[in-house]
């Protein structure tokens, strides 16, 4: 169904809509032709149907983060309608506007004014068309509970929508609620779609079939890199139902369950050349350095090193392809069904109007679901064989096959002034990635660059991208600065920190924690980080107790501030979230690789944080009422490994330079990396 | 029941171990099923019977998500035999509120906000159901070491906690 298929099948109503080239191109039937050229605003569709029910299409995903109940609650706020009459449709490329993807923190502070905009702009239609059918003035107009009144006349929206079909552009000027008048934005809704979590009812992408569905499995290298010399497939052949696909070095099967399939992936008989592998977990950061294109001098600096890590997003990546009439449509779990949706046009040499890319809610992503590999696998098989395929990707090859979070090598100094000041700061980022790497703190001199390199790994964002890397290291070192300087940790960061959100998330950590009462007792420690990215501040106060090299952290204090609240249980929920995911990175996350083969690629060699790992988690939330909204799902996990780290040092004196951070264990690179 | 077989009969013999299993018993009602014994209890609920509450996570035991409960004890079906579930009670979620009115668990975690992508949910909630069955007011310690082997990766562990205790406190074995 093309674009204007739709906005027909709508039928009568209100539509409100973001106008820009691109979409009126559309409905006036000029195509785009063989430009590929993408809208660039951010959109939103907002239809009131007859019976009342309004639909609204963002081209965002649900995976996990609640996007879907806070884009509710902008609904709700603006056009006055309950809750429950409101449905989101998410991640659909047919049905939804363009959208780069749900990443980067940004459907609060992007998406969610538009959808706001759009309600008001919907509710104000409503009080235009009431104002018309009962000639009264639009002062004696009030819109609440998905009605519309005027003195004794009273109407739901979907009589007056009744009949007519109105088209309507948001203007930008258009008047929305204040947040501290907010009424259900800034509550704590409950997870719109909750019930159908809990009963099982909800059909992720891994979880969906369609009649006459094959199941495919694909032979991949036993190493990266590795290429297929000869391949003898007349064993998986004669499995009954099965059918293998060459096609260079894509191999794959179909089969109509999953168990044969995987009984004739087995069975193929494949030898493959190995390649020289560049590097191994061992000795990849001094690789790192090794391979940067601005290698700086950084004699003097002190090194601190990251793994990569994998994001284990519990859905393994998924998808489920069907051909009909030489359009496409797939089914799968990812942040970024537009980019999945080009991936595939371009795989297929089809214009992106024959392929349609549908997102159900999605079990996790952490910024590890961009792209699209087992949509163009499934596409693929499901092509061949003339019948839709399902692609399931297994842990392993989760693990394996996605990307990582990038290891990086990072390399700091900084100088104090007499009176505890900052004087001087410089810092370094080999591969890890630029995000978050400009210090908070005030500092009159500073360097702070990143250096690109080779990758051995594929590797890709993650929850806050670079910024758990950088905040790492910066915070790390901060604390080997207030120790070397005799300063209180609390103390040096807000006689370093201007900035006074900074200051009130630090502050307001302290101030929960009881910083300043804090009691030493052996084999017990306490830490202090600070933060900010994506417009939102983070402050971590970390307890860990440290038995014979075992560490256990205790409790931990976030104070965390994003503006204006949006839901407060949902945001809890996020900040109690990264913590418990920061905590992974912090001691015990890492890949192992060696030889182009992934060591760690299963979850019995992939230690995840689980119950008995868990510390008491307290969080303060300052709401900013005054500020606007920005996201929550990243900056909450970055504080953590450092309040950590710096937990540790007060506990053993052990400053540890490299995550995860394991006690007793030297960091692999401690000196100066270049000459390892 | 076989006894000591004569040799002529071992090949025989192995194939009514390999017999199909043709029957369960889910959620209250027998389902007719043609399935290879080895294959994983999950694959068969899954595939077959469309019973996809009980998720795939791991593959070999270690995330829980595919939990269903089997003569009330939660197991993980990904490291089942379908043919070692043959003629036993399983319990999927979908059969957890079958009447339609949602067991007091999965009350408690809607209250406690106790998800967040929510692909752990189904396999946490037959875990905490089976630990209430046998310890109806479990210690937060119990409740840790019990469902220690689940994982969330979203890391709503001490909300699932808060959910179980308050399903406890309303008598959530029901």
């Amino acid at each position: 169904m093309n674009r204007r298929d739709f906005f027909a099948v709508l039928g009568g109503g209100v539509l409100v809509m973001l106008v820009d080239d691109d979409i009126l191109a559309q409905e006036t039937g000029g195509g785009r032709g063989g430009q590929r050229q993408e809208p660039q605003n951010l959109n939103a569709w907002l239809h009131i149907g007859e019976t009342g029910i309004v639909t609204v299409y963002s081209g965002k995903v649900e995976v996990g983060q609640n996007a879907r109940t806070s884009l509710t609650q902008a609904v709700a706020e603006e056009l006055h309608a309950p809750v429950a009459s409101i449905q989101m449709i998410l991640g659909d490329t047919d049905l939804t506007p363009y959208d780069m993807g749900t990443v980067g923190s940004m459907t609060t502070p992007r998406m969610w004014p538009v959808i706001r905009r759009a309600a008001a702009t919907a509710r104000e239609t409503l009080v235009d068309l009431a104002s018309q059918k009962w000639m009264v003035d639009r002062s004696t107009i009030q819109v609440a509970d998905g009605k519309v009144t005027s003195g004794n006349r009273a109407a739901g929206f979907g009589e007056l929508t009744h009949g007519e079909t109105l088209t309507r552009a948001i203007p930008m000027n258009v008047a929305l609620a204040p947040a501290a008048e907010w009424k259900i934005a800034g509550t704590s809704l409950a997870k719109v779609n909750g019930r159908d979590i809990v009963s099982g009812a909800h059909k992720y992408t891994y979880d969906r079939n369609a009649p006459g569905m094959l199941y495919a499995k694909v032979l991949y290298p036993p190493s990266f890199g590795a290429t297929l010399q000869s391949l003898d497939s007349s064993a998986a052949e004669a499995i009954p139902g099965v059918k293998v696909v060459r096609d260079g070095d894509f191999v794959g099967v179909t089969a109509p369950d999953s168990f044969t399939a995987e009984k004739a992936i087995a069975a193929l008989n494949a030898d493959w050349k190995p390649l020289a592998a560049e590097a191994s977990s061992k000795d990849v950061y001094a690789y790192f350095k090794k391979n940067a294109r601005d290698a700086a001098d950084t004699a003097g600096l002190t090194a601190y090193t990251v793994a990569y890590i994998a994001h284990v997003p519990l859905e393994p990546r998924s998808a489920l392809a069907e051909w009909k009439d030489d359009r496409l449509t797939v089914w799968t779990g990812s942040q970024r069904p537009f980019g999945v949706r080009s991936e595939l046009a371009q795989h297929f040499n089809l214009p992106e109007e024959k392929v349609r890319v549908i997102v159900p809610d999605t079990g996790s992503g952490y910024g590890g679901k961009h792209s699209g590999d087992p949509a163009v696998e499934a596409a693929r098989l499901a092509k061949t064989t003339g019948k839709p395929v399902k692609r399931n990707w297994t842990r392993e090859e989760e693990m394996t096959w996605a990307y990582f979070r990038p290891g990086g090598l990072i390399e700091v100094g900084g100088k104090l002034n007499p009176d505890g000041t900052l004087a001087e700061w410089e810092m370094h980022n080999y591969n890890s990635g630029p995000s978050a790497l400009q210090t908070p703190y005030d500092v009159p001199r500073k360097k702070e660059q990143m250096h690109q390199s080779k990758s051995p790994l594929r590797q890709g964002s993650y929850r806050g991208l670079a910024g758990t890397a950088n905040h790492f290291v910066r915070e790390s070192f901060m604390d080997e600065l207030a120790h070397s300087a005799g300063i209180d940790p609390l103390e040096f960061r807000l006689k370093n920190a201007r900035n006074d959100r900074l200051r009130a998330v630090i502050q307001a950590a302290a101030d929960k924690f009881g910083w300043k009462d804090r009691k030493k007792a052996p084999g017990r420690g306490f830490g202090i980080s600070g933060g900010f990215e994506k417009g939102s501040y983070v402050s971590n106060c970390v307890e860990v107790s440290v038995v014979n090299g075992a560490v256990k952290v205790v409790r931990v204090v976030e104070a965390f501030e994003c503006g204006a609240v949006v839901n407060p249980e949902h945001l809890r929920n996020q900040v109690e979230g990264a913590v418990a995911m920061g905590l992974g990175g912090a001691l015990f996350e890492h890949i192992d690789f060696a030889e182009n083969q992934i060591l760690t690629n299963r979850l019995s060699r992939y230690r995840v944080p689980r119950f008995a790992d868990m510390p008491l988690i307290e969080t303060v939330l300052i709401d900013r009422k005054d500020l606007p909204s920005a996201g929550a799902g990243e900056t909450p996990i970055m504080g953590l490994a450092p309040a950590i780290g710096n937990a540790i040092f007060d506990a053993t004196g052990q400053r540890i330079r490299s995550l995860p951070m394991v006690p007793g264990k030297l960091p692999a690179t401690n000196s100066s990396p270049s000459a390892a | 029941m076989l006894g000591t077989l004569h040799p002529a009969l071992v090949d025989l013999s192995h194939n009514i171990l390999m017999a199909k299993v043709t029957e369960l018993n889910v959620n209250g009602s027998r389902r007719t099923i043609d399935a290879d014994p080895d294959r994983t209890l999950l694959s068969v609920l899954r595939d077959d019977l469309d019973l996809t509450g009980a998720k795939y996570g791991c593959g070999e035991g270690q995330c829980a998500a595919c939990t269903v409960l089997i003569e009330g004890t939660p197991t993980k079906s990904c490291i089942t035999r379908v043919g070692a579930a043959a003629g036993k009670r399983i319990v999927t979620i979908e059969g957890l509120a079958a009447s339609g009115k949602l067991h007091p668990v999965q009350e408690a975690f809607l209250e406690a906000d106790a998800m967040q992508c929510g692909w752990c949910t189904p396999g946490m909630i037959l875990g905490a159901v089976g630990l209430l069955q046998h310890t109806p007011h479990p210690s937060e310690a119990d409740i840790v070491s019990s469902m220690n082997g689940h994982i969330c990766r979203c890391g709503t562990y001490s909300r699932v906690v808060h959910a179980i205790q308050l399903a406890a406190s309303k008598g959530g074995r029901a």
